[in-house]
């Protein structure tokens, strides 16, 4: 194995990342302001952007769920058991005893199993949920008056609550793992420049230098 | 969303715009006229023709209140002291006489300026010669040509007389409403109501005082129970008709000494100049009752008082002089003189939207001109708002707050303190000073003690239009004050329900103590009985019981009572309509109201603090995380 400094996340997915930093932020911030959690923005503002931004990220997703069909990168969230204990441990003391991560990132596996489990549950459940009241929530009124009226409106607006703290639990675990196993920054770095240190096969480090020269960082160069 | 969609939002609203305008120009038309929409385009000419006119007219400088400094004085005479007798009859008549040319064209003072005795409220009602707002429309006649009312006329009677001589079926259809009968049996609960047999939490009942409160009866000469119903003769055309503004009406009888002040300073009617003006009520002809309720200006509603009569755009957007001016009956249609809205069947909801043009003749309801989707759906905006027409009624958002014109309305009446004497002499303070200026009676003698408000945000409830009454009949737990006078149902999963405002109106009242019941006080009358003029409750009621067969147990205490008052006028205009952050906030306008979730108000507690306890957990974990970090990573430096 050859360790080298390769372009892992593409320009589609920094920007997809970040974009959804700032509308999951902007969501959670308007949305608990529409729930009554705070009232640091007026109502009606706070729907508009709140609407606004929820139509935003419907059409980043679609982008995305696109993207991540078409260029095969859905496989990076496929579930493992391999690994996932030691990661696990690791993330318990192992880190603690200033171990190194047992995980290096490969070309074809840009995230830890741990990892993979919590951004697969997160977009297969945490994400369709919030979606689904979300959509719910917005189209009330067409639905009010079939649909179980303000009873079940309490129902969706409960579950929607539910999801958005849960969201930003894991925005909390999210960032704060990055300060685990490594600098803040220097786990931040490769979602702006794309390029982080991976091990490589030999045949993919041929390869990248091939065919897909700006992906690879030439050695010393 | 492909072009084509793209083009057909602005296209629908357009066309709906279209409709929209067309129907009202046809429903107005229908509305004044009675005639075809053609007309409308006459009848816009005919009212530019008005407003020249009345600029033109001397009159206008006393358009909106009357200045007191230019006032002329005008004949004065005290009713009641003057006429005890035959010989202050005939005493009255003379100056009456006298005055009556001067009076029939001089502004009549302002209240407040009647030399000494200055008492606004009470003159309820003598209100000031109004300049009565504008004609709904040309007529298809000249009444001040007819011979029939050339006169001379000396009664309303004689008036009446005339007018059903050519209006034959009006007196039939006048004599069924609830104008003339003050009766009104409520379909759903059957109860008994109307003025007739009601006791409210103002001046406590009608019933027995019919010589003071039937002033606001359509009829002349309602003082006891001898009074005909069934003669049309007694109908009073004038008052809702008169377009002169100088009609008016005084007391089927003669009450106290105590209440002679409240009845002075008014020449004598000149029945051929009003029976000549004739035409569609404006709002002053309904106004000089409905404004007046509950004794005095703004009295009772919160929604309806003199201030009206010439609104502005922010008071009141649909009687703005200067826009649409409407009159009452533009809204509250009538076919064969029955009038849509009542506060007895209320539609709280209505679903029936417009119609067809020139149908839904027996709603007064905002629905029934703006639809059932009254916001441009050209946004998040418009499309939320419509989302709310099914659960709060329009008057929620576009009544921000009830009495701001300038006129107070009460809020809180206590009769405990009526009867106080200064020098064996009833008497009045007056400790608040409304918007316009004007002073208002914080005590009275015969009364008791008032507190007043003004721009003050309505109360909010779940209606479904049926109110039920506490009656003379309905016997209750004096435990369970305040008692209501009048309540409702309706709830966040009743369809037919939506959240409406509401006035409260708080009173301190006589009942009786034996039997639990509310009770009738003879109040007005010139003898030893009456409560105005013996401040002696006991006697009062007993009398007020015994005369109506109802039975009093002959102890009498005083209980709480509440009413309730639905808000519908004073429509502000749309930029002044309630903003989302009233009612969704934590203490909203809506705070009180439960059971459902309402957006803003953090309706689900107990999901809120498990979730931000998980999150200040994470935190904490987090925290003690890092801290368990650095000591291990000393230790194993020390190491």
């Amino acid at each position: 194995m050859i360790t080298r400094t390769v372009r892992i996340f593409s320009r589609f997915e920094r920007f997809w990342h970040w974009s959804q930093v700032a509308l999951i932020l902007t969501l959670a911030y308007t949305g608990f302001a529409i729930h009554g959690l705070h009232g640091l923005i007026a109502f009606d503002t706070a729907v508009y952007v709140h609407t606004g931004a929820a139509l935003g990220l419907v059409v980043l997703w679609l982008f995305a769920i696109f993207w991540h069909l078409t260029t095969g990168t859905w496989r990076h969230y496929l579930p493992t058991s391999k690994g996932l204990w030691r990661i696990a441990r690791y993330y318990a003391w192992g880190n603690l005893r200033g171990e190194p991560h047992p995980y290096r990132k490969a070309w074809r596996r840009k995230h830890n199993p741990l990892q993979a489990l919590a951004y697969l549950a997160l977009k297969l459940f945490l994400f369709p949920l919030i979606w689904v009241t979300g959509i719910a929530y917005l189209t009330y009124d067409l639905w009010s008056a079939t649909g179980g009226g303000n009873g079940a409106l309490t129902l969706v607006a409960a579950v929607h609550t539910a999801a958005a703290f849960a969201i930003v639990l894991f925005v909390m675990l999210h960032v704060y793992l990055l300060t685990v196993g490594g600098h803040f920054l220097g786990h931040v770095a490769p979602m702006v420049t794309g390029f982080e240190e991976v091990e490589l096969t030999p045949t993919e480090a041929a390869y990248l230098e091939e065919s897909e020269g700006s992906a690879i960082r030439r050695e010393g160069g | 969303m492909g072009p084509a969609g793209d083009l057909s939002v602005p296209e629908g609203n357009v066309l709906r715009a279209l409709i929209r305008r067309l129907h009202w120009i046809f429903y107005a038309s229908i509305a004044n006229s009675h005639s075809c929409a053609a007309d409308f385009v006459v009848s816009l000419e005919y009212m530019r023709t008005l407003v020249r006119k009345a600029s033109a007219s001397p009159d206008n400088s006393s358009r909106t209140h009357a200045d007191p400094g230019s006032a002329r004085e005008i004949n004065m005479f005290h009713w009641l002291n003057l006429a005890r007798g035959p010989a202050g009859i005939a005493l009255a008549m003379l100056l009456a006489l006298g005055s009556g040319a001067v009076g029939a064209e001089t502004d009549s003072p302002s209240p407040g300026a009647a030399a000494g005795s200055s008492d606004v409220d009470m003159h309820f009602r003598l209100n000031p010669r109004t300049v009565p707002t504008e004609s709904r429309g040309p007529s298809t006649a000249d009444h001040s040509r007819f011979e029939e009312l050339q006169g001379p006329f000396a009664s309303g009677p004689d008036v009446t007389r005339a007018c059903l001589a050519c209006h034959n079926e009006a007196g039939h259809q006048f004599m069924k409403s609830i104008h003339w009968t003050w009766e009104y049996t409520h379909p759903e609960t059957g109860q008994q109501l109307g003025k007739k047999t009601l006791v409210n939490n103002f001046c406590t009942n009608s019933r027995g005082n019919e010589g003071m409160c039937a002033q606001c009866h359509a009829g002349y000469g309602w003082k006891d129970e001898s009074f005909d119903f069934g003669n049309a003769d007694n109908i009073d055309c004038l008052v809702c008709h008169d377009r002169t503004g100088s009609y008016y009406r005084m007391p089927n009888s003669r009450g106290n000494d105590a209440c002679a002040i409240m009845f002075q300073d008014k020449g004598p009617i000149d029945w051929p100049a009003v029976a000549q003006s004739v035409g569609l009520p404006g709002r002053e002809n309904c106004g000089s009752c409905h404004f007046y309720g509950g004794g005095g200006d703004g009295v009772k509603h919160g929604d309806l008082d003199s201030s009206l009569i010439h609104a502005d755009r922010s008071l009141d957007v649909h009687m703005d002089d200067e826009g649409a001016d409407f009159a009452c009956t533009v809204c509250h249609v009538s076919t064969e003189h029955q009038l849509a809205g009542s506060r007895y069947q209320m539609l709280a909801r209505d679903t029936g939207g417009t119609g067809r043009p020139g149908l839904r003749r027996g709603v007064a309801t905002c629905e029934s001109c703006h639809g059932d989707a009254p916001h441009p759906a050209d946004g998040v905006k418009g499309m939320k708002l419509n989302g709310h027409v099914d659960r709060v009624a329009c008057q929620t958002c576009h009544i921000p707050a009830i009495a701001r014109g300038g006129v107070a309305t009460m809020v809180d009446w206590d009769w405990r303190t009526a009867g106080r004497l200064r020098d064996g002499e009833g008497f009045k303070e007056h400790d608040y000073v409304q918007g316009n200026g004007e002073e208002r009676a914080t005590y009275k003698s015969i009364k008791g003690d008032f507190t007043y408000t003004e721009n003050r945000a309505p109360d909010y409830a779940w209606f479904d239009g049926q109110m039920r009454y506490t009656t003379i009949d309905t016997t209750f737990d004096p435990a369970s004050q305040p008692i209501p006078i009048n309540s409702f149902t309706g709830a966040p999963d009743d369809p037919g329900s939506r959240i409406w405002p509401f006035k409260r109106m708080h009173t301190v009242q006589p009942y009786d103590k034996g039997n639990n019941t509310l009770v009738y006080m003879h109040l007005w009358g010139d003898d030893e009985d009456a409560f105005w003029g013996n401040y002696d409750f006991e006697r009062a009621i007993a009398t007020g019981m015994q005369s109506n067969e109802r039975p009093f147990s002959g102890k009498y205490g005083f209980i709480e009572t509440e009413s309730w008052w639905p808000i519908t006028h004073m429509v502000a205009p749309a930029e002044d309509a309630l903003g989302c952050g009233e009612c969704h906030a934590r203490e909203g306008r809506l705070a009180s109201l439960t059971g459902f979730y309402l957006p803003g108000r953090g309706d689900t507690p107990t999901l809120d603090r498990i979730g931000l306890l998980a999150l200040a957990l994470a935190a904490l974990g987090m925290a003690g995380h890092v801290l368990l970090r650095l000591l291990v990573a000393r230790r194993r430096k020390g190491s």
